[in-house]
């Protein structure tokens, strides 16, 4: 039933926004807080409860049962390990755009709890009717929030993103419906039940198709390399609690898609794909990279880094290896913090100085200090600075990935030098320097404060301990990992 | 006793820590109590360490602290754990009480600083990731503070980041070093993956087991270490980042760039020693890019202007004899140059400070000149550091440090004639070079006024090391002088001892006595060509320019790699990739463009339309069956 709730929480929020926002602009963020901070809560004490084996918790009700479509949340380490990321970075975008959301508040505020409920959703289905209409109620309150908050080209960045996520999720959709089908004509019934169909046996050519049209999704939210470009624009687009958001959290359904689904759907088609899909990330890594070098606007080229960690965790996923299974898991929910501070930091200068413009800023750190120091810590656990979340997401990856396919991992490897370039540039250009603009800026207010501490604490507990997630993820590593080695053993 | 291990990083990073949120909130004065005092208590700590480990020697040889599994997959399960053996001995006492008194120099040279309380925060950082470097039981936990210390010395070098000269020291130095990280990290994947460990005992346990000499993969995974510690050492061919670095305020030069983060390479060496030796051609590469660097860096520091630089080209050449007594196999002879280096260099950086405050913070020795009666401190610091560093016969720690890495340039295990020979012509250049310096600056005519004199905080550190400098070598004496190898012998249960492979015609005695020679010669030409009374005119010729831009290793890589790097980022403004949607984009729209012609209203023209498509699609329907 609790889980349920985590996602009825942001969903009743989100109408009680609308009603209670007529004229009144503190009343939407206030419901907003509390219902975001009732949700992190909730998945507080189930993180501090005993983990259980298998499915911790279940809240399963048929639906339409014709088609043997059934209301199935279940929650495990892994998708807990993500609800908490989830609210944790839904809590940090409200604070954040505390002051930036002058119109329609209640409206906003609607959406933000409305694409964070359908995120709960995505991370809790195990039914795939059920996954693909969260997947899609993600889809429309982040439309409008790019299309209506946002700034400069924000219609054609919302139209970009979402003709790329709702093609590439008909693939999907299409994908889950032959399967139920196939499923129907095995076994007499349909499902859409995630634990009935892993052990549905698939001809080799349908297992590729079905894998490739799950992956399409995925791979566009990841984003994969060639299907990144709508990232950039929507993430530079968006405002700041858009840019969070998509940045921290949208990326990572992808990620858990691949995880979640593709692995153990496919497991054949996936080690027969892996090279494609690990070279994929590399390019992803590398490419990304040396695009945020060439950035001139401050929100672009942290959305570029977004594409090259992406990368790593991609290669993680498809390595084969459990330590690079788990070191991708580990920078999903790193990368969410590190990446979303900065497009936080990113948005309260952009607040203070109507610009985004690289060009236009300069010795900041003369002005803004606090500012500055927090952002460059920020820079630096992007950059894979060892103590820091980061680093071991990537470290994992590497070493997981080297024991497999070690030129993948060599060449990735050299992406943290181009990540360095990217990262000391940023740093030079805004923060260093001399003020030659004569910026006179307000530094941190305490709200920002707390925001940019809670960060800089997670990431400090990712980077010291990250054993406390390692440990959540470590049932779900276990089963899809040894189907994808064992065939990727049996080919060589 | 072992548990307090922990304490020794802990108190720096918890004062860089309290620096960086509070600093502003807090007096200079609170600011430069608390980095101070936190360096002294950590000093203590390995005071009182060193004690306890001498008296209770246990029969490991070491202790261990382990405080948490950092990340632990499957059989993979690094700690954050520390290990304390004669070598972390040293090393510990030498960082904390070498940083110790910088921090107590820097509070009277940062003065009044707008950056004072960030100064210190980082400084402090800076000696914590140092510790937790030499204190770590794995590699991976010495690479945190490998990439720390890498850090700090971005952040120092960008303390006045005002100016941008030194943003771009700040970048070249982290960026050079990163490349040698990477490669770093690509050792310990490799590492890992072989052995299984990354614990550094473990893992020379293992490497000697299951690798024979000279095997393939050792010799890669030491390739991949040495590409690390060269970058970090600024040794060829990462060296470029060292000169530019002077940027930075000079405590942070003498703390950084010449007392320690600037021997983590040839710790680091030192350290796995057992894996060098399992591939000679790295151990002996080690050697050949000691020797050339030395040599190369001790010509360079001949031809410049710049106080700084000359110490900074300086400090790169004596690493550069570290490296070669690591690649010869004298691993105690690299330590004990390391430990003597440390004191002598930080005097001269701190002397120089005190030169280049009193001069408005000019730094061209040829603008100087006549100040021995000025700053007498200054003066003596020079005269003491100087022959240290040149290796004055007999009564300084440089003579002996460096003379027992010249008798093994010949006895030790991979000696030879040829790194005997380069590492005489080596001390013969420093010598000249030296004593160049110090006629420069401190005799001749006077021609500045000097504007401030040192007071407490200057003084004491400049007389404690002054002091080092001299008494820091009779722990360590060679046969023929004393013959008293304290410090080797304590090295002993972690290096392996030194040994004589080569008997022959030269000998230890020999040795000294051409050392001795080397360094008078190097005396005798700087006072011929730099004498009191001589006009002072830079010399200008081609070979002294190339030497001056440091044989133009920087003008090389501008070319090969900086120059293309920006081309192509130049070029690329915008995604290529994205190309192919707009693409398809720019195609959906003109076809619709195209239709909407046929959509002109004329009843004939559908009428047509009509016709013909129904004619097409009966044709299809007939012939396609």
């Amino acid at each position: 039933m609790v889980l349920l709730w985590l996602v009825l929480i942001p969903l009743i929020g989100g109408i009680l926004c609308l009603t209670a926002g007529r004229g009144n602009a503190r009343a939407p963020r206030w419901i907003a807080i509390a219902a975001i901070s009732l949700d992190l809560m909730l998945t507080a004490t189930l993180w501090a409860g005993t983990p259980g084996s298998g499915w911790w918790r279940q809240f399963d009700r048929s639906w339409i049962p014709e088609f043997g479509i059934r209301f199935h949340l279940a929650l495990d380490g892994f998708s807990l390990s993500l609800l908490l990321l989830t609210f944790f970075l839904g809590l940090m975008s409200i604070l954040a755009s505390w002051n930036e959301i002058t119109e329609r508040v209640a409206f906003f505020h609607f959406n933000l709890l409305w694409v964070l409920a359908g995120i709960a959703g995505v991370f809790l289905s195990v039914d795939l009717f059920l996954f693909y209409l969260f997947w899609e109620l993600m889809l429309v309150p982040m439309y409008f929030l790019i299309g209506i908050w946002g700034h400069g080209r924000k219609i054609y960045a919302a139209i970009k993103f979402f003709l790329f996520t709702q093609i590439s999720g008909l693939l999907m959709l299409a994908a889950i419906v032959a399967l139920a089908i196939l499923y129907q004509q095995k076994s007499g019934s349909y499902s859409f039940e995630l634990d009935a169909l892993r052990n549905l046996p698939l001809s080799p050519g349908a297992g590729r198709i079905l894998m490739l049209g799950f992956f399409a999704a995925f791979a566009v939210k990841l984003p994969a390399i060639p299907f990144h470009t709508w990232l950039p624009d929507a993430h530079t687009e968006a405002p700041t609690a858009g840019s969070v958001v998509l940045a921290g959290l949208l990326l990572k359904t992808g990620a858990y898609g691949l995880i979640r689904f593709v692995l153990p759907l496919f497991p054949d088609a996936a080690g027969e794909f892996a090279p494609a899909m690990m070279a994929l990330g590399v390019a992803g890594v590398l490419y990304g990279a040396f695009m945020a070098v060439a950035q001139s606007d401050l929100k672009r080229l942290i959305a570029y880094t977004s594409v090259s960690h992406m990368g790593f965790v991609l290669i993680g996923i498809f390595a084969g290896n459990p330590t690079a299974l788990t070191g991708a898991f580990i920078q999903m929910i790193s990368h969410g913090i590190s990446t979303g501070a900065l497009f936080i930091i990113a948005g309260a200068l952009q607040q203070r100085m109507h610009t985004r413009e690289i060009a236009r800023m300069g010795g900041l750190w003369q002005t803004v200090p606090a500012l500055s120091g927090a952002a460059f810590f920020f820079i630096m656990a992007s950059v894979g600075l060892p103590g820091l979340g980061d680093f071991v997401g990537e470290f994992l990856v590497l070493l997981g990935t080297f024991q497999t396919h070690a030129v993948v991992a060599t060449l990735a490897t050299v992406g943290i030098i181009v990540a360095t370039l990217y990262g000391l540039r940023l740093t030079a250009k805004v923060f260093q320097g001399p003020n030659s603009r004569d910026w006179v800026l307000p530094d941190l207010f305490p709200r920002e404060w707390v925001v940019a501490v809670c960060m800089m604490a997670g990431l400090l507990w990712l980077g010291l301990y990250p054993q406390s997630f390692i440990d959540m993820f470590k049932a779900v590593v276990q089963q899809p990992v040894q189907a994808a080695s064992s065939v990727d053993l049996a080919r060589r | 006793m072992h548990a307090l291990l922990w304490m020794i990083p802990a108190f720096p990073l918890a004062s860089a820590a309290i620096l960086a949120f509070f600093g502003k909130r807090i007096s200079h004065r609170a600011a430069a109590f608390i980095g101070t005092a936190s360096i002294g208590l950590s000093a203590l700590v390995a005071i009182f360490m060193a004690a306890g480990f001498l008296r209770s020697t246990p029969d490991s040889h070491a202790w261990v602290q382990t405080l948490w599994t950092w990340m632990g997959v499957g059989d993979f399960r690094p700690e954050i754990a520390f290990y304390y053996d004669p070598v972390a001995l040293i090393m510990t006492l030498v960082i904390t009480f070498v940083g110790f008194l910088i921090h107590l120099y820097s509070v009277e040279y940062m003065r009044g600083d707008e950056g004072f309380s960030r100064f210190f925060a980082y400084m402090n950082l800076f000696v914590a990731a140092m510790l937790i470097l030499v204190l770590a039981n794995n590699l991976l936990v010495l690479y945190v503070g490998w990439e720390g210390v890498g850090l700090c010395s971005f952040l120092l070098l960008g303390v006045w980041y005002k100016d941008p000269a030194n943003v771009r020291a700040a970048n070249k130095a982290f960026l050079v070093t990163r490349i040698g990280d990477t490669a770093f990290a690509i050792g310990l994947f490799l590492l890992a993956t072989h052995l299984g460990t990354l614990d550094i005992q473990e893992l020379m346990r293992r490497a000697t087991a299951q690798w024979p000499a000279g095997s393939g993969i050792a010799i890669a995974a030491a390739a991949l270490l040495l590409g690390g510690a060269v970058g970090k050492s600024a040794q060829l061919p990462l060296q470029t980042w060292l000169p530019d670095a002077m940027a930075g305020p000079t405590p942070t030069s003498a703390l950084i760039h010449a007392a320690t983060m600037v021997t983590a390479g040839v710790y680091l060496i030192a350290r796995t020693n057992v894996l060098f030796t399992l591939a000679p051609p790295v151990q002996f590469a080690v050697a050949l890019i000691g020797g050339a660097t030395m040599l190369m860096a001790a010509f360079s520091a001949i031809a410049q202007h710049d106080i700084k630089r000359v110490l900074a080209y300086s400090t790169m050449s004596q690493i550069g004899y570290m490296f070669m007594a690591l690649g010869l196999g004298a691993w105690s002879a690299a330590l004990f140059h390391f430990m003597t280096h440390a004191f002598f260099k930080a005097l001269l950086f701190l002397a120089a400070g005190v030169v280049i405050q009193a001069m408005h913070h000019e730094q061209d020795m040829f603008r100087m000149g006549g100040l021995r009666f000025e700053l007498p401190l200054a003066f003596w610091s020079f005269i003491i550091g100087g022959s240290a560093l040149a290796g004055l016969p007999l009564i300084t720690a440089g003579f002996f440090s460096k003379d027992l890495i010249l008798w093994q340039a010949w006895a030790g295990p991979n000696g030879n004639g040829g790194f005997w020979i380069a590492g005489l012509l080596g001390a013969m250049l420093t010598s000249f070079y030296t004593y160049r310096l110090i006629l420069l600056v401190f005799y001749g005519p006077e021609e500045r006024e000097v504007s401030h004199r040192p007071g407490f905080c200057v003084i004491i550190p400049l007389v404690t090391l002054c002091a080092l400098s001299i008494v820091g070598g009779y722990v360590d004496t060679p046969p023929d002088f004393g013959g008293a190898p304290i410090f080797s012998d304590f090295l002993g249960s972690v290096l392996p001892a030194l040994k004589q492979f080569h008997v022959g015609p030269i000998t230890e005695l020999s040795t000294a006595l051409c050392a001795s020679a080397s360094f008078a010669i190097g005396f005798g030409f700087a006072y011929i060509l730099y004498a009191p009374w001589r006009p002072r005119t830079r010399r200008e010729d081609p070979l002294l320019r190339l030497w001056h831009a440091g044989w133009g290793v920087d003008w090389l890589y501008d070319r090969l790699f900086v120059m293309p790097f920006q081309f192509l980022v130049h070029r690329t403004g915008s995604d290529v990739i994205d190309a192919i949607y707009t693409g398809i984009a720019k195609l959906a729209d003109s076809a619709a463009r195209a239709l909407r012609v046929t959509q002109n209203g004329r009843v004939r023209w559908y009428a047509t339309g009509i016709a013909a498509g129904f004619v097409v699609l009966f044709g299809i329907a007939i012939f396609v069956r």
